[in-house]
């Protein structure tokens, strides 16, 4: 649908040249199927925690599922809230494998017993992703809730014991655990799963805590090294290509996936650029509206936007501007710095001053989801929590392992 | 390295999806993502029809033959990554242990 496109691709150049130009279906879609939530994660990215009156019906989700097919897109990164919690979640599962469509999943845990855990381990194409933000229940328990460390590690247990091979542990790296990343490969290995580590994003409840929880620059540079040590057998997706103006290029594309080969289809089907960038601004349509999925994919104004040339504002003159390229857009809003400067977490201190300042406007959430107890808007991080969230973890951050770069390049 | 001689096949676990810039090739077993970034690879790879050899396909995909050495690479790294078998005896592609 290149005539689609109000701008010129060029022939030949780059990948990456390419995939900034867009593509005709994503490659890294996030799908999430519900707010609800039997946990209030601090740092949630879609504040979940009560379901959405409008969720998506069964029978609309396989809609979803069939276009998805006809588009080829191989493989869905399903989140939410915690997705289990759907009582069609376990149907929707198998109607999408059936279709070609190939579900990784991101789960707190909860639901995965000894038997989904052999039902898991008896179906093809289906990944599932364990949430965990510390490598031990100190760590973990206080930003993801009492009991949620026992709860993770049972289901990596149960999988473990189906015979499923290859679980995912997903880690968000924050100030508190990064000092845990050898730990959490031992835990990793352990159970015979992956690690994949991705980067705290200010967005959803996440925007809340973020001044308190994101790495220091110090552990940033700490976590590069790790990762130039480590990289290999750990996933990151794109997370960290910020960290790769320190010199040494990350894993992934190396680019802002956003309406470009990322997107997000929350649970009322609304369609945002990235699962970290839920806001209105970043809004491109609802798959119920006009020609679906892909005409929202394909047409939309906003998504449109994002493939045409950007300009790298503060950040063009930046000797590392190649490899980082200015960082995460969501990032940059939902900490109220222009989209067009430095990362708020530029490895050359570039946005220090912005974060300083004091006129900086922090965007308000344009919806939540969260239960009353779970958002706190102030003062310091939340320890007390009831009960305690998911968190979907985007993997959704563009290329995930998968688009391992193995591109034939002729 | 594969040989001209060679009669190759698509693995029926890959789906290649066309793009602008050529195509995305996805193994359903393997779940690797690989892109083929030139339409003439596309034509090439998609012609593999396990009947002709190689060469026969690149022939008749119009590749000047200057350029078949590059193909070839392109070939044998996507046979690598089990995207492509290879039909000639003895030259099975061994599938490789993946770990994604
Ligand atoms: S997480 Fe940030 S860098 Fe990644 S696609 Fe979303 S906005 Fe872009
Ligand atoms: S100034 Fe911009 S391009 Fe340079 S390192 Fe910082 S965020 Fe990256």
């Amino acid at each position: 649908m290149t005539e689609t496109l109000t701008t010129v691709r060029p022939t030949g150049g780059t990948l990456i040249e390419q995939f900034e130009f867009g593509l005709d279906a994503p490659i890294c879609l996030t799908w999430e199927l519900t707010y609800a939530c039997n946990l209030s994660c601090n740092h949630c990215l879609s504040s979940s925690g009560r379901r959405d009156p409008n969720e998506l019906t069964t029978k609309q989700c396989e809609d979803i599922i069939d276009e998805l097919q006809r588009m080829q897109v191989f493989y869905v990164n399903i989140g939410g809230g915690e997705p289990t919690i759907r009582p069609d979640f376990w149907h929707l599962l198998d109607y999408a494998i059936a279709h070609e469509v190939g579900i990784k999943f991101s789960t707190n845990g909860s639901r995965i017993t000894p038997e989904k855990a052999r039902l898991l381990a008896a179906t093809d194409y289906v990944d599932v992703q364990v949430s965990l933000d510390g490598a031990t229940a100190q760590v973990n328990d206080p930003l993801r809730g009492e009991g949620s460390f026992d709860m993770a590690l049972k289901a990596l247990t149960n999988l473990a014991e189906a015979g499923f091979k290859d679980a995912k542990i997903s880690v968000v790296v924050t100030r508190d655990n990064v000092h845990q990343l050898d730990a959490f490969k031992t835990l990793a290995d352990q159970f015979g799963a992956t690690l994949r580590l991705t980067r705290l994003r200010p967005s959803g409840r996440g925007a809340d805590i973020w001044d308190q929880l994101h790495p220091t620059a110090e552990q940033q540079r700490e976590l590069y090294d790790w990762l130039l040590l480590n990289g290999e057998g750990v996933l990151t997706g794109d997370s960290f290509f910020h960290l790769a103006a320190y010199g040494e290029a990350m894993p992934g594309l190396n680019l802002c996936g956003a309406g470009r080969v990322v997107c997000l289809i929350d649970p009322i089907g609304d369609v945002y650029a990235c699962p970290f960038a839920i806001h209105d601004r970043f809004k491109a349509g609802n798959v119920l509206d006009g020609n679906g999925f892909q005409e929202v994919w394909q047409e939309s104004e906003l998504f449109l936007e994002l493939r045409s040339p950007q300009t790298g504002g503060a950040c063009s003159s930046c000797s590392a501007y190649d490899s980082c390229r200015g960082g995460c857009m969501a990032a940059k809003f939902f900490t109220g710095l222009p989209l067009d400067g430095p990362d708020p977490e530029c490895v050359k201190g570039h946005s220090e001053d912005a974060l300083l300042d004091p006129n900086r406007v922090i965007p308000l959430a344009s919806q939540d989801h969260s239960r009353a107890s779970a958002r706190k808007n102030s003062g310091p991080i939340p320890i007390t929590i009831s009960r305690q969230v998911p968190a979907r973890f985007c993997d959704e951050d563009p290329l995930t392992e998968s688009a391992a770069l193995n591109s034939v390049t002729t | 390295m594969v040989e001209l001689t060679e009669i190759l096949q698509l693995s029926p676990s890959v789906a290649l999806r066309p793009e602008p810039f050529g195509a995305l090739a996805y193994h359903f077993g393997n779940r690797r993502l690989t892109f083929l970034k030139r339409p003439e690879l596309v034509q090439v790879v998609s012609s593999l029809n396990g009947t002709d050899p190689l060469k026969d396909v690149l022939q008749k995909c119009q590749i000047p033959e200057p350029k078949w050495d590059v193909f070839t690479k392109a070939i044998a790294s996507l046979m690598k990554a089990d995207m492509i078998h290879s039909l000639s005896p003895g030259k099975t592609s061994q599938k490789e242990p993946h770990n994604d």
